[in-house]
């Protein structure tokens, strides 16, 4: 019989990934563990291999699909003895191809260059089925029949506590019964006002013409920020704390660990020493490692410590597990292999998913001070900047000494002012004092 | 042995043929053994050629009125051989339609008579074949959709003699038109054709031992479809149980009592639509351990058996015995294999009589919503003021509707008159998306067609009635 190959989830977390590449075409025979399509998720390209043999006897999802939810059919091997291919039922687009909305819209803006401004210019996503028995999040639309809408109304049901079994999760009378009438009134008009999707004006109607900019098409990745970003920005109420760090003592420290490395090849960057410091910082002011939840406040027991790579398209932040207990050189040898890897798309989902705190390092720009935004669900970002020459006030006396701004971003909601100041003491200590790091 | 097919269906009527279909379009391995003819007793015998033989008989009863439309004719006749034939012919094509549909969806017909044994996983079935030699099959998952036949009771002589006495499989292909008959039984079978038969002339008495005929369709109904079929010269002993059926030279002689009052009716012919019974014999069930409660085999909401890989969809899984509930039950169950469908089937199921007038319904009665103690507003709606009605010369009947009072959803409707099983499958809709009076009141219905009066039946439950 025919067997479907359905999108995999590359990691726990996966919802939905971009079709990079297809490497079989119908009638191809494939052997277990031969790789038959690259998938873009979030965050990397990872290759899919076949577990089942056959031939190719459908592809379900164009190469460049973006939004391929998981578990969805991407392709349809025909085992053994199949005479022929049966119907193949389509996949499920997840979203219309939205690379090619820019050019099917531009005419139609110019046209109507009056059209109100709430048009959303984005390509409305295809109806997803919502999973059966998955409650609405609040701000969804709720689907649900009209006999169930007016017992919910006689019942003082809230539709959006209650799980639908009907066609695409829709309530209806049978999910009502035995449910229980909602302890407190939803706040109806607050929660759809915080929740409407900020208006999106299209740059035309921004005056900005069509035709006079190239569009790149948004990847997993470029979404996944954009997307990450903006939640972490408006929802996380967050501050900057900026500390002056001087460095001379750290620079020396480091010409001699990387003398003494030289034999073996390993060489630590300054961004190395900070990592490490963070590392041990947070195992001395535990509050800082720390991530909110609903439920509690989440006390990572290591410091697996994140740091920021640009790669192209967009940035990536492979992590050093358990920094704290790890030596420079392994550090130092780990940050080079995450990094490459990082700049390749090579790396394993576990690599980059999970870190308590991360690390930005705008330094080698010339940047002096930064804010970084948090990655959640971390409790805080620390911004490196450039370690440059400065003057500095040492008792009466102006005197030069290489200083470092660091600012470290807090949740608020985990790291109070004060939980950020006392980091930022320890970590100091450790930066400017760095034999205290053997402590 | 290994599995041959995922699914094996037995039995090719239209619970079997189209789970099949179903089966195939998942990409499932299907094969279906059929012991007679592709498409079952539905097409063949059943649902397809009586409504060839109802349109003959319709259009010969039009000839009557023909006057009533400023027409004429000069001299009305049938020829009764071409009046089956052409019900045969349909019922031909009907059947080659689904031998090519088996084939383009690429599902094995196997022609023979299946027995299940204890196989790996799911029973297999040994299939001793129409050409001869037996073929044994072992599927992953194996459907009964066996189907039922007419119910007979020898002891009282209502058991078909392939001459004076049929069931529904004989009166369907009779030599000639009889002058006279009794049907026992008033349910959908035993009306249609008596009232086929009474539009080609015949003397026909129809008995019921309930108390009204067409017992399952609401009471309202019942009063009306018996008097419109009065008119027509039918005649009804209701409430009257046969006691005896006995074959005379000339025909039949049945005796029956009603109200404590013996009378003997005597006919050419009689025909015995007492009820339907499963097919659950000599499949090898009893030995498998299904659960088979009288006759028809006892399934989960999702026709599972209780044995591994065994289930049953349709009229041999209970009533009631209708080709849709087959077919609606055969793709759910198959979909329930393949992991697409967790929730039970919960969609009313539509019934109709083809008699003239037609009867359809779809929900419950309203006797049947007071014995459950539900508070009911009622609509109705006559078709003889109805437009559209009135210009088709065709105003028998009504629509009525019940909705429950305290939530205003549609739990019932009820219609007799010409059309009606075209027309209830609106509400059987409304009913599956749970509408409520609200959305009934707020479609738009379009003028003119006999489907107003559906509007104007739902807002008369709610005293809103326009054309009244």
């Amino acid at each position: 019989m025919s067997i479907d190959i359905l999108m995999p989830a590359l990691s726990p977390t996966m919802e939905e990934g971009t079709l990079a590449k297809w490497h079989v075409k119908v009638g191809d025979e494939v052997k277990s563990g031969d790789v038959i399509a690259e998938i873009e998720t979030d965050k990397a390209t990872m290759e899919v291999e076949a577990v089942d043999e056959g031939k190719v006897e459908a592809i379900l999802v164009d190469e460049g699909a973006a939004g391929v939810k998981v578990n969805t059919p991407i392709a349809r091997l025909a085992g053994e003895g199949d005479a022929a291919p049966a119907p193949a039922p389509k996949a499920p687009e997840a979203k219309a191809p939205q690379a090619k909305a820019p050019e099917a819209k531009a005419p139609e803006a110019k046209a109507a260059p009056a059209a109100p401004p709430a048009a959303e210019p984005k390509p409305a996503p295809a109806p997803q089925p919502k999973t059966q028995g998955q409650a609405a999040k609040p701000g969804d639309r709720v689907f649900a029949s009209p006999l169930a809408r007016r017992l919910a109304e006689q019942q003082g049901l809230d539709l959006e506590t209650l799980k639908g079994s009907g066609p695409h999760g829709r309530i209806v009378k049978a999910d009502l019964e035995g449910a229980k009438p909602s302890a407190a009134p939803k706040p109806a008009a607050a929660a759809p006002a915080a929740e409407a999707p900020r208006q999106v004006l299209s740059l035309e109607q921004m005056g900005i013409p069509a035709g006079s900019y190239d569009l790149i098409p948004l990847d997993g990745m470029r979404r996944t920020v954009a997307r990450r970003m903006t939640e972490s920005a408006r929802d996380i109420p967050h501050f900057p704390l900026t500390v002056d760090l001087e460095i001379d003592g750290l620079l020396a420290a480091r010409a001699k660990i990387n003398a003494v490395l030289e034999a073996q090849g390993v060489k630590v960057s300054v961004n190395d020493l900070v990592m490490k410091a963070a590392a041990i910082a947070l195992k001395r002011v535990p509050e800082a490692n720390a991530s909110y939840t609903p439920d509690g406040i989440a006390m990572h027991h290591h410091a697996d410590v994140a740091m920021a790579v640009a790669v192209p398209g967009g940035l990536i932040t492979p992590i050093v597990r358990q920094c704290e207990l790890k030596g420079l050189a392994q550090i130092a040898t780990e940050t080079k292999d995450l990094a490459e890897r990082a700049r390749t798309k090579k790396l394993k989902p576990e690599e980059y998913l999970g870190g308590t705190f991360s690390v930005s390092n705008l330094g080698m720009f010339g940047i002096r001070t930064f804010s970084s935004i948090i990655n959640e669900p971390q409790g805080a970002i620390l911004s490196v900047g450039a370690g440059e020459k400065r003057p500095v006030v040492r008792g009466d006396q102006l005197a030069i000494a290489t200083v470092m701004s660091v600012t470290l971003t807090c949740d608020h909601r985990v790291v109070d002012g004060a939980t950020g100041a006392r980091w930022l003491q320890a970590f100091k200590v450790l930066i400017e004092d760095p034999i205290t790091m053997i402590v | 042995m290994a599995a041959e097919f995922d699914i094996l269906v037995i039995g090719a009527g239209p619970g079997g043929y189209v789970t099949a279909i179903r089966a195939a379009q998942l990409g499932l391995k299907t094969a279906i053994v059929e012991r007679e003819a592709l498409g079952g007793v539905c097409l063949n015998w059943g649902c397809i050629p009586t409504k060839a033989l109802l349109k003959s008989g319709e259009l010969y009863e039009t000839l009557d009125h023909l006057a009533d439309y400023g027409l004429s004719v000069e001299k009305k006749a049938f020829d009764f051989a071409k009046v089956i034939e052409r019900s045969r012919k349909v019922a031909a094509q009907l059947n080659s339609g689904v031998g090519f549909l088996m084939k383009k969806h690429k599902i094995e017909v196997i022609e023979g008579s299946a027995k299940l044994e204890k196989g790996e996983g799911a029973p297999k079935a040994v299939i001793a074949l129409k050409a001869g030699g037996s073929r044994t099959v072992q599927a992953k998952n194996v459907i009964l959709a066996t189907g039922a036949r007419a119910r007979t009771i020898p002891a009282a002589g209502l058991e078909p003699d392939g001459d004076r006495v049929w069931t529904y499989r004989e009166a369907m292909v009779p030599k000639a038109a009889p002058k006279s008959m009794v049907v026992v039984g008033s349910g959908a079978i035993g009306i249609e054709f008596a009232s086929f038969y009474r539009a080609l002339g015949a003397e026909v008495t129809v008995v019921e031992t309930l108390p009204r005929i067409l017992p399952v369709e609401d009471e309202e109904v019942s009063q009306t479809a018996q008097r419109a079929f009065q008119k027509r010269g039918m005649k009804f002993r209701v409430g009257a149980s046969v006691k005896k059926l006995s074959k005379s030279k000339s025909g039949v002689a049945i005796e029956i009592e009603a109200g404590g009052k013996a009378e003997t009716l005597e006919a050419e012919v009689a025909i015995v639509a007492v009820g339907i019974v499963g097919n659950v014999e000599d499949l090898g069930l009893e030995a498998l351990g299904v659960k088979i409660d009288r006759t028809h085999v006892v399934t989960d909401s999702h026709g599972a058996t209780g044995v591994a890989g065994l289930y049953a969809i349709g009229d041999v899984a209970g009533p009631p015995w209708l080709a849709h509930k087959a077919s609606h039950e055969g793709v759910h169950c198959v979909e329930h294999i393949a992991g697409l469908k967790s929730e039970p089937l919960t969609a009313p199921i539509p019934g109709c009589t083809y008699a003239n007038p037609q009867v359809a319904s779809v929900g419950i009665t309203e006797a049947q919503a007071k014995d459950k103690g539900i508070e009911v507003k009622v609509g109705r709606f006559p078709f003889r003021v109805n437009g559209k009605a009135i210009a088709s010369g065709e105003t028998e009947g009504f629509v009525k509707t019940i909705f429950d009072a305290k939530t205003g959803a549609l739990i019932g409707a009820h219609m007799i008159g010409a059309e009606v099983t075209e027309m209830i499958q609106g509400f059987a809709l409304a009913m599956t998306l749970e509408a409520t009076e609200a959305e009934l009141h707020a479609a738009v219905f379009p003028h003119p067609t006999m489907s107003e009066a559906m509007h104007e039946s739902a807002l008369d439950a709610y005293g809103k009635v326009l054309h009244l």
